[in-house]
């Protein structure tokens, strides 16, 4: 793609954040350019202006997001900036055609409302889909709206990362250089360090000699850098303290890349159940006055339990165990509450959950358990931003008739590039139409959630002006496109 | 193909080791890659065992199979008689089923199994969950079979291994055992997995995309595999696009400078209007596409700097279905990956 700095016509570098929440609501000029896939974009709008946002259309009947699904329809603030008027230029480089428009009979994810209103947006979705870039877009467009943003980045590429002035982990976080303040926000961007978190919570919890002995802990030193499930933990560990702070109006939480995207919401239970668990209790019962009597109870298999868990794993480690957990345990009030209270902030009004898709099979099949996983428990789904979608500019000419001509052209041994270009064009309206069906067989599953597509890049993002072209581009935003 | 030359010979393929580790940045067909490998080896009559570990029954779906239980199942067949099997390994059974083997315990496990002591062990130590999974792969790399005439169960072992960004941490499991079980059984059957993660024994192979992020993590997975001592195998390359312009026109294409008179001709000439609107958004296609090729040229190169032997499968516009795996399989015995 054609980055938008290298066209001198385009009227989108240098984004007006300004511009975006006092431009007219409905698209002026919009019959123009539209040529060949002019009924497309016809079709296409009217599910704009009905693109409330997903939680609208996750039913009222759920207790937790009526109060905010009602905030968000009709809001004023719209981002589809009524300055495109401008005719078709004479220009020989090659000019980004308009964007695909939206899948008509789909809610679109109005990215806008969402960044303008939330207080907690979590990114989540499988390896590889552009999960940290999406963050950081919406990131940035939120704070260049006017907004006082941090974004909690777990795992960033290091390019992003050096874009956002994450050059080290110091696990706080850190105000991002070049974020246009004209409406008046701003952006911090931090990367976690998931052992330093976990210190720190032991560190605020106790004083100082037993904070010492618990860091000392061999079984301590494994589990805070390594547990499954501990990254997951101190994310949220981490989302806690941003907002108990209130320095920041909106913070956007990216997710850990876990085997699948499910270990996501259970990891911190999982830690929450393992730390506070029946089996550490059992463990630690007869170390405690009082405790024989349980052990009775339970007696033979915790008897065999303790051979077994000695046979594997050693003596050593069981008394590591015992020491770790009875440290914790007169440290803070259990694990478990603290992970119900993660959850609840989850589950709370302000809080929208964006599930980031590739158009491939596997991911938008983890995609769509992830929706109903989120559903099952009552998280508040914002919608589906489906990264990485080729579109197709040419889309009158099918792929048949495209190969067809080149073949033709190649038969008679004329016009090579007509052939080469004609291929090429085949090739990308067939990856997009797979792409399509892809997407439609999630659509079909989950009509109402609310999705949005984001045109796949030429190049990996790795400044502030990419990540705003993304964001531009998540929104609708028909500024994006270059279509002088 | 483009790095063999610069690889030092006795690292070079076709790779006859008996265990294969596939790994990939997530996104970049790792799964693919270890069944089209698994095909490719069992191709000629050989019997292959393809296996994975994260539970997310992605084997089955790429062969097209109901959700594979814990036990080996032949997926496919290969051309030449052979024959592929596949695993899913869950640590939870693989510890069970370690109980049992060692100390005859896989009752008393099943009961313990009901009180969670199976997932207290498994997720007490982080390391002791990859010590089953790997332990497992050992087990079936080794398994004597006398009726078979190598006298082994599997001729080769495929592992659809976790991501590159985890890759040296789940194989290099005696150190991530080493701080917690300093000996006993788990530290022993550590100390088994090593040995099979010989480097005349096994290879990790690194899929990645022609794209930065992907061609980055395989650059620093090298380096950590080669950091822990693990053997490093081939780069295979997905997904790769052939250039459709001539060279001349690639340039052309990305600085928007195609002779569109020429283009509009050429299409004209097959009974398509080549109206000013659709050339210029060929040309625009053109030009996404040339960007692309010079980018995967660039990445290309840094491959090739790795000094590994490279293998490369295209992106097929209509994805993935068993059909292609096959197709896969097939090209990467022709470029001997595999003898």
């Amino acid at each position: 793609m054609t980055p938008a700095g290298e066209n001198p016509a385009d009227p989108t570098t240098g984004m007006d954040p300004a511009g975006g929440s006092t431009g007219g609501r409905g698209r002026a000029g919009g019959g123009d350019g539209a040529g060949e896939s002019g009924s497309g974009a016809t079709a296409g709008k009217p599910t704009r202006a009905a693109g409330s946002r997903a939680t609208g259309s996750r039913a009222a009947g759920k207790k937790t997001t009526t109060g905010r699904a009602k905030a968000t329809p009709g809001s004023p603030r719209k981002a589809t900036g009524a300055r495109r008027a401008t005719g078709r230029g004479q220009r020989t480089a090659p000019s980004r055609p308009r964007p695909r428009p939206h899948p008509l009979g789909v809610p679109r994810l109005d990215v806008d409302a969402m960044l303008d209103t939330e207080r907690i947006i979590v990114c989540c979705g499988s390896g590889g889909v552009g999960k940290t870039t999406t963050a950081a877009a919406l990131a940035l467009r939120a704070a260049e709206r006017g907004r006082r943003v941090v974004v909690l980045t777990i795992d960033p590429a290091r390019r992003l990362a050096q874009s956002l002035g994450l050059t080290a982990l110091d696990n706080n976080p850190r105000e991002v250089a070049g974020v246009d303040p004209a409406a008046g926000g701003r952006l911090d961007a931090m990367m976690l360090d998931m052992k330093r978190t976990f210190d720190e919570i032991v560190l605020d919890h106790s004083t100082p000699e037993r904070a010492e002995a618990l860091l000392a802990n061999p079984f301590y030193q494994s589990l805070s850098s390594s547990f499954a499930g501990t990254q997951e933990y101190m994310a949220m560990e981490k989302l806690g303290q941003l907002d108990a702070s209130g320095s920041w109006d909106l913070i956007v939480v990216d997710t850990p890349p876990t085997r699948s995207a499910l270990d996501f919401l259970d990891a911190p239970n999982r830690l929450g159940d393992f730390l506070d668990g029946r089996l550490l209790r059992l463990l630690l019962a007869p170390a405690k006055a009082g405790g024989r009597a349980y052990a009775k109870v339970i007696g033979a298999s915790l008897g065999m339990f303790t051979r077994v868990i000695t046979k594997v794993l050693g003596a050593q480690l069981l008394a590591d165990v015992s020491q770790f957990v009875a440290a914790l345990e007169t440290m803070f009030g259990g694990f478990r509450a603290r992970a119900d209270e993660t959850f609840r902030l989850l589950a709370a009004p302000g809080t929208s959950f964006v599930v980031v898709a590739a158009p491939e099979a596997a991911a938008l099949r983890e995609a769509s358990y992830f929706v109903d996983r989120l559903d099952a428990d009552g998280m508040p789904l914002a919608g589906l931003i489906v990264n990485r979608m080729h579109f197709c500019a040419a889309s009158a000419l099918t792929v048949e008739r495209g190969l067809a001509a080149a073949e033709n052209l190649t038969d008679h041994g004329e016009h090579p590039l007509a052939a080469a270009v004609l291929r090429i064009h085949a090739d990308r309206a067939r990856l997009a139409e797979r792409e399509v069906r892809l997407r439609e067989r999630f659509t079909s599953a989950h009509p109402d959630t609310a999705l949005v597509e984001v045109e796949a890049l030429s190049e990996d993002v790795h400044d502030l002006a990419g990540l705003r072209e993304i964001g531009r581009a998540l929104a609708g935003d028909e500024r994006a496109a270059a279509a002088g | 193909m483009t790095g063999d030359d610069n690889a030092p010979a006795a690292t070079a393929g076709p790779w006859d080791c008996r265990l294969h580790i596939v790994t990939g940045k997530g996104g970049t067909g790792k799964t693919t890659i270890a069944g089209a490998l698994a095909v490719a080896l069992a191709t000629g009559g050989r019997r292959v065992l393809l296996t994975e570990v994260e539970g997310r029954q992605q084997i089955a779906q790429l062969f097209d199979t109901p959700p594979l239980p814990y036990r080996e199942r032949k997926v496919a067949s290969a051309p030449g008689g052979g024959e592929v099997f596949a695993l899913a390994i869950d640590a939870d059974e693989a510890l069970l089923e370690y109980l049992e083997m060692f100390y005859n315990l896989r009752r008393a496990g099943r009961a313990l199994g009901r009180i969670g002591a199976v997932d207290f062990a498994t997720t007490v130590a982080p390391g002791v969950r990859d010590v089953l999974l790997t332990g497992k792969v050992k087990e079936a790399v080794n398994r004597p079979d006398g009726t078979r005439p190598s006298g082994l169960a599997y001729d080769a072992v495929v592992l659809d291994a976790p991501p590159t960004g985890r890759i040296a941490r789940f194989l290099n499991v005696t150190a991530e055992v080493a701080g917690l079980a300093r000996m006993g059984p788990i530290r022993a059957q550590a100390d088994s997995v090593m040995a099979v993660l010989a480097p005349e024994r096994a290879a990790v192979h690194l899929v990645t995309l022609l794209e930065e992020m992907p061609v980055q993590e395989t650059v620093d997975g090298i380096r950590e595999l080669r950091e822990v001592g693990l053997p490093v195998g081939a780069v295979v390359v997905n997904m790769v696009r052939s250039p459709l312009l001539a060279p001349g026109d690639l340039d052309l294409a990305r600085r928007g400078q195609l002779d569109r008179e020429e283009l509009a001709t050429g299409i004209k000439e097959t009974g398509i209007e080549p109206t000013e609107e659709l050339i210029s958004n060929l040309a625009w296609e053109a030009a996404q596409h040339a960007e692309r090729v010079a980018l995967e040229t660039a990445q290309r190169a840094e491959i090739a700097a790795l000094g590994r032997p490279v293998y490369e499968v295209p992106l097929l516009a209509d994805g993935v279905d068993l059909g292609s795996l096959y197709r896969f399989a097939e090209m990467l015995r022709a470029q001997r990956m595999v003898a």
